[in-house]
């Protein structure tokens, strides 16, 4: 059991990164400007390294020789384990920016408490994340703070990218038997815990920002799980792992 | 109004010790933001320690019909170069 | 202000100013953007280097169109960070071309409406995922050709950037071939796209060094000037010297069966591309150049809010700034 607890956090961990960043990079070529082109392909560039170390030391948890490009291009929807949050479509650039921002300010506490795990591995792969995360929910928040305080049409257009986005903001802090046993084992800390913190961060910039955050405290879930994903998840993955499916057993 | 972001130039430290050269230039809305594009457009290959910013307008320059009168009297002052003074060898390093 | 210079005829300029102007450039020292310089000069640099952005920008397209279903996590890093230097070389170009009196809204303006055009090449599909590597390989290949000839040329802002993206490409060709290396020693229906996509580029990425020297319109004044340091046929012919061998290390058949080594001439043969295909690409009619086009004014038009917005914010910070002073 505590092999797979492992492996189901890692899986969490690298999917999460592994659909952001395929998400973020759907973006390349087509930002509002080269400027935010280039720093939204750099966030993608580091999501994607993180996948490689979470889901590569999930595979070698497993045990059973699967690589983390196998963990990538071979599982279908029900074995991902991202929040729903990271699998939502783009939308417009205020929406991509504000999903990331949720994201982020949750990655840079997680990643933080991360760095003194028990397994260090983990404390590894966290210590290189937390100084990418880092910038990364600086720059989403000061994007976040700019149009939310911008324009009328840039303030409008970002609390409606809030209203859609909050209520898949609670599946990051939900906690089940996965997370009891990593605290038990002090490989991660239970994701409510991380709740407090977040909510100081994200306040703050929301404030900033002028926008006004949700008062329903309802939230989807069943990402993290893989009870349930969006019908999205399944679009995106015909398109990342056409190749793989297409020709199987080929090397690129 | 335009509303075109204000162009600035980036001067980034490639290493400690170093002084801070121009690499080129970006737009952005406001000084924090170029200094992040600048992080995100100059530094990919891990280029910099430390970044400055300024806009672009705000640079004052010489005149290149200055030239002249700006940079040709200095050549004359060849007694501020090391190698104008012969030294004998037996005096060792200096 | 770049429509006026269009506009704006260069007849009554100063012949002894022409002159000195000249000399400077044979004695190969570089013309810096507050130095005097005829404006048929400037409107020519104008024109290439603004060119040049464009093709950088409108480049991403057809790469970025396999970012999403690159094969393995390593391959969509590379990609996609190949991709964005591309962005990154098409702002390096767009603040080159801005120190000659023209913003970089301005260029993306004129190149939305049609009136500034991007390398021919763009306008062509990225079908498979060999198509990466060839795009990469013999695309990228000729460009660099081009560019490192171009690190040489007399205006300095556009020859530092020149260096600049000589430097960060040296990566772009190679991962190219590496790509389509796997595919043509790997299965069967691998290297059945590699050769596909070989066949498919090979003209479109020789006729990027632009028509044969006796048709090309603008060659003599711009290698004059140094704007242009080596003439088209010159360099299309280094590119084929150098690819062929690469071709034929693959396993993989030419793309033309006019290819062979001339033993007198120290180089090889070639057959000529269909130049009237080429004319048609330059006048809109290649198989992507309205998806492309579109592609571009949408991402702009949709990002304007964005930008808007940005700016006010940024503006609203200033204010608050000097109020506090």
């Amino acid at each position: 059991m505590a092999d797979n607890a492992l492996f189901q956090f890692l899986l969490r961990m690298g999917d999460n990164s592994l659909i952001l960043g395929h998400r973020v990079s759907e973006w390349c070529g087509h930002s509002p400007v080269l400027e935010e082109d280039i720093a939204l392909a750099n966030t993608a560039l580091d999501l994607i390294g993180q996948t490689q170390f979470w889901l590569g030391l999930a595979g070698e948890v497993e045990g059973k020789g699967r690589s983390a490009d196998d963990l990538a291009f071979l599982r279908d929807a029900w074995d991902y384990r991202n929040v729903l949050l990271c699998e939502l479509p783009n939308g417009d650039f205020g929406q991509t920016l504000m999903r990331q921002f949720l994201y982020d300010a949750w990655a840079s506490v997680m990643m933080g408490r991360l760095m003194t795990s028990s397994d260090e591995r983990v404390a590894a792969i966290a210590a290189k994340a937390s100084k990418e995360v880092a910038y990364h929910v600086e720059r989403s928040g000061d994007t976040v703070v700019g149009l939310g305080d911008g324009t009328e049409e840039s303030h409008a257009r970002m609390q409606a990218a809030l209203d859609y986005l909050w209520p898949y903001v609670g599946e990051m802090f939900d906690s089940d038997e996965v997370d009891a046993a990593m605290v038990k084992a002090g490989i991660a800390p239970d994701p409510a815990s991380l709740r407090e913190e977040y909510d100081a961060l994200v306040g703050k910039v929301l404030g900033q920002a002028t926008l006004t955050i949700p008062t329903d405290t309802f939230h989807h879930k069943g990402g993290r799980t893989g009870y349930m994903h969006t019908e999205h998840l399944g679009h995106l993955l015909c398109t990342m792992q056409w190749l793989q499916r297409a020709y199987p057993g080929a090397t690129w | 109004m335009s509303k075109e972001w204000p162009l600035w130039e980036v001067f980034i430290r490639g290493q400690h010790g170093l002084s801070h050269r121009h690499v080129g230039s970006l737009h952005a809305p406001d000084a924090e933001m170029a200094i992040k594009n600048a992080r995100d457009v100059y530094t990919r290959r891990n280029e910099g320690v430390s970044i400055w910013v300024v806009e672009a307008q705000h640079i004052a320059a010489s005149s290149p019909e200055e030239k002249g009168p700006l940079y040709e009297p200095s050549n004359s002052k060849v007694y501020r170069h090391p190698t104008f003074f012969d030294i004998p060898e037996e005096v060792g390093h200096m | 202000m770049y429509a006026q210079m269009i506009t704006a005829e260069a007849s009554d300029e100063d012949p002894k100013l022409l002159e000195e102007f000249q000399a400077r450039i044979d004695r190969d020292e570089k013309i810096e953007p507050k130095d005097w310089m005829p404006m048929a000069y400037r409107k020519t640099l104008i024109r290439q280097i603004g060119q040049h952005a464009h093709s950088e920008v409108v480049g991403q397209l057809p790469e970025g169109n396999w970012i999403t279903r690159a094969p393995t996590l390593e391959r969509k890093a590379i990609l996609l960070a190949k991709v964005q230097d591309e962005a990154g070389h098409g702002l390096y170009l767009y603040s080159a071309a801005e120190t000659l009196g023209v913003s970089r809204d301005e260029l993306v303006e004129l190149l939305h409406e049609g009136k500034m055009k991007y390398s021919s090449i763009f306008n062509y599909p990225t079908l498979n995922w060999a198509d990466i590597g060839a795009v990469g390989w013999l695309v990228d290949g000729a460009a660099i050709v081009n560019q490192v000839a171009l690190q040489r040329t007399s205006y300095g802002p556009y020859s530092r950037a020149m260096i600049r993206i000589c430097k960060e490409e040296s990566f772009h060709a190679r991962q190219g071939y590496h790509a389509i290396m796997q595919m043509a020693f790997g299965t069967p229906a691998q290297k059945a796209m590699a050769q596909d996509a070989v066949n498919r580029l090979w003209f479109p990425a020789i006729m990027m060094f632009g028509p044969s020297d006796s048709e090309s319109v603008h060659s003599e004044q711009s290698m004059q000037w140094k704007i242009k340091v080596r003439s088209n046929d010159d360099l299309r012919q280094q590119f084929v010297d150098q690819t062929v061998p690469q071709i034929e290390y693959l396993g993989l058949d030419l793309p033309d069966p006019g290819i062979k080594w001339n033993e007198e001439r120290g180089h090889y043969d070639y057959s000529d591309p269909d130049w009237s295909e080429f004319f048609n690409v330059i006048k809109g009619k290649g198989p992507c150049n309205v998806d492309r086009l579109n592609d571009r004014t949408n991402a702009w038009e949709d990002g304007a809010w964005v930008r808007d917005g940005l700016l006010a914010h940024g503006r609203k910070k200033a204010a608050a700034r000097t109020a506090a002073e």
